[in-house]
């Protein structure tokens, strides 16, 4: 239950992060700037927030599609990398879908997402132990408009850190 | 929490023999295209003292609404109406209800003694002068006088059309507020016309898509209290639920119950891939009923268990299958265009309502057992997850409106594609489950 909680509140801390910054590179590039590093800020390397903002916690589909893009393996290439110089952290993939199908449907799809990154995840060497996975299907988008525009955001799976660095 | 089922129980009395004879010639035979609603009338019931009279026009009202509701029937206001009923036994003045054309009238009256009200109630064929089927006479505690209308309605339902009603059921379904994006779901459960809501779950996780038991005492969901998606069965009197465990570090989603409440149909989601399976409840033992890379979900029974419908996108998009209920070759049954789902077999066994997705659209719709005799009853922006009323004449199903205002609403719809009309509840709905005609 304790875990979970964690699960949520960082859940809600990446969405947070993606409303106000669309642009994860924007963030990257003025990390380093400055001699001070705040721990636990976007800027230290070493930081959940630098995960999900600099590295970029999220991936997304085409539509029905759960095949990783050449801009997904990029971006879970660099997770890897992370989680692999950050060995205390383990992560919840989650797979999501938008709302262009039946709820079970897109559970299932879902599903396939989340374990499409967990595979890539292992084969760029992070343990399969430290890699679980859950479905939201299209119950938690992160945007609510009925459009294309939306729908890509939507169609996602989200590396999500616990470990216990976060107690 | 609080006690589920009030605590009517129904005394049923067959009244002292009518005037007439039975069998009237009055019948509204539902399978020839009903397009104009049969008139009726409904005055109020007789109150046979003070402390009975809310009771007697609450509950003729609620006849009146269910009849109505159908889409079959057609009241004629109490404006129109020439004769008063002011006594249950004075003798029907047929001249005065044929000349405002009321084809069926309903006459009753209720006693209150107590906390224990009583409804008599006769159905009259007004053209043929003759009562339908025998007076009957219901019992029950006041708070239950809902119950008792429906019952009242269901019979009338059944003494003109010859088929079994559906208004004293119940519906399970999911209550939603909030954004899209931040969407609170409760369980909840309510009687067929929206009355009497009770709620089964808090808010704190994420609940799918409740499933009755065939007889109406358990229901099946799919509940995110762990964190992972997995399926509890809830007692509903009792309102106590207790997971069905599958094997650790999977998924599963999409409960059903087989048709004689022993075991379930689900889907397990293990390493990305979902299957289906199935558990003896008695023993908690699951076995696998598919074994292919495809996504298969969403089964359903035939209504003798030999069979389960279901969906796989293994021929590339989601599409309606049937397999014998022990697993073994499947059937692919859907070929139009389009993207298929959530198969649910009637109980009548003769037809199979889905969700259909197809050029941007979704709609619900009905096909025989071998996919023949395609219909599509709605069209929305999104529509699906259909459930049959227990007499297999409606359908209900959940419809989200678009965009970032959008909200879920549960509709129903009679299977010839008329009558849609929205189903209240307080909130918004989602994913309902009908229940079977109460006892």
């Amino acid at each position: 239950m304790n875990v979970l909680s964690k699960v949520i509140a960082l859940g809600v801390l990446s969405v947070l992060a993606a409303c106000t910054n669309n642009d994860p590179s924007a963030l990257g590039g003025g990390a380093g700037g400055n001699g001070s590093i705040l721990p636990g800020s976007p800027s230290d390397p070493q930081s959940p927030a630098y995960f999900q903002q600099t590295v970029g916690d999220r991936v997304l589909f085409e539509v029905d599609q759960s095949t990783l893009t050449g801009q997904a393996q990029t971006i879970l290439q660099g997770q890897a990398d992370w989680l692999l110089a950050n060995t205390d952290f383990v992560a919840t993939i989650e797979g999501h879908a938008d709302e262009q199908g039946t709820r079970e449907y897109n559970l299932a799809l879902g599903a396939r997402r989340a374990n499409a990154a967990r595979e890539y995840l292992i084969s760029r060497g992070v343990a399969g132990n430290r890699l679980t996975t859950v479905s939201f299907g299209k119950e938690r988008p992160i945007e609510i408009c009925s459009t294309e525009e939306c729908y890509s955001k939507n169609r996602r799976s989200v590396t999500v850190l616990t470990g216990s660095t976060l107690g | 929490m609080m006690r589920f089922l009030t605590s009517l129980l129904l005394g049923l009395t067959i009244l002292a023999a009518p005037v007439y004879a039975q069998s009237g010639p009055l019948r509204l035979e539902l399978d020839q295209g009903i397009i104009e609603p049969l008139p009726f009338a409904v005055p109020n019931f007789v109150p046979d003292g003070p402390a009975a009279t809310q009771y007697a026009n609450d509950l003729s009202r609620v006849v009146a609404a269910d009849l109505t509701g159908t889409g079959l029937f057609r009241e004629i206001s109490s404006d129109a109406f020439i004769s008063r009923v002011s006594s249950f036994e004075a003798p029907v003045q047929f001249a005065d209800w044929k000349a405002i054309n009321a084809e069926a009238l309903v006459t009753g009256a209720v006693n209150v003694s107590g906390k224990r009200l009583t409804v008599r109630f006769r159905v009259w064929d007004v053209f043929s002068g003759q009562e339908l089927g025998n007076g009957l006479q219901f019992s029950g505690t006041t708070d239950g006088w809902r119950r008792m209308a429906h019952k009242v309605a269901d019979q009338v339902y059944s003494r003109v059309t010859g088929e079994s009603g559906y208004f004293d059921s119940r519906i399970a379904f999911v209550s939603e507020s909030g954004p899209k994006n931040q969407r609170l779901k409760r369980l909840a459960i309510m009687d067929y016309d929206g009355a009497n809501v009770q709620y089964l779950t808090d808010s704190a996780a994420i609940v799918l898509a409740p499933r009755f038991s065939p007889s109406g005492d358990r229901l099946l969901y799919t509940s995110y209290e762990t964190g992972q998606p997995r399926i509890y069965v809830l007692d509903v009197d009792r309102v106590k639920r207790t997971e069905l465990k599958t094997q650790d570090g999977t998924m599963s989603f999409s409960p059903r119950f087989s048709p004689d409440g022993r075991s379930i149909l689900y889907s397990l989601i293990q390493g990305g891939n979902t299957d289906l399976w199935k558990m003896d409840l008695a023993s908690g033992q699951s076995v696998r009923l598919t074994n292919t890379p495809a996504i298969e979900t969403a089964p359903s029974y035939s209504p003798d268990g030999s069979q389960i419908v279901f969906e796989s996108d293994r021929s590339g998009t989601p599409q309606l299958y049937i397999m014998p209920s022990n697993g073994g070759e499947a059937t692919r049954i859907s070929f139009k265009q389009g993207r298929y789902g959530t198969p649910v077999w009637s109980p009548r066994g003769d037809l199979i309502a889905f969700t259909k997705q197809n050029k941007g659209r979704f709609h619900i719709g009905v096909m025989r057992t071998d996919g023949s005799e395609e219909r599509l009853l709605t069209s929305s922006f999104l529509d699906e997850g259909p459930t049959w009323s227990p007499n297999g004449r409606v359908i209900m199903f959940t419809r989200e409106s678009q965009g970032a205002s959008g909200r879920a609403t549960l509709y129903s719809v009679d299977i010839s594609g008329r009558n849609l009309r929205p189903v209240r509840t307080p909130d918004g709905g989602s994913d309902p489950s009908w229940g079977p005609l109460q006892k």
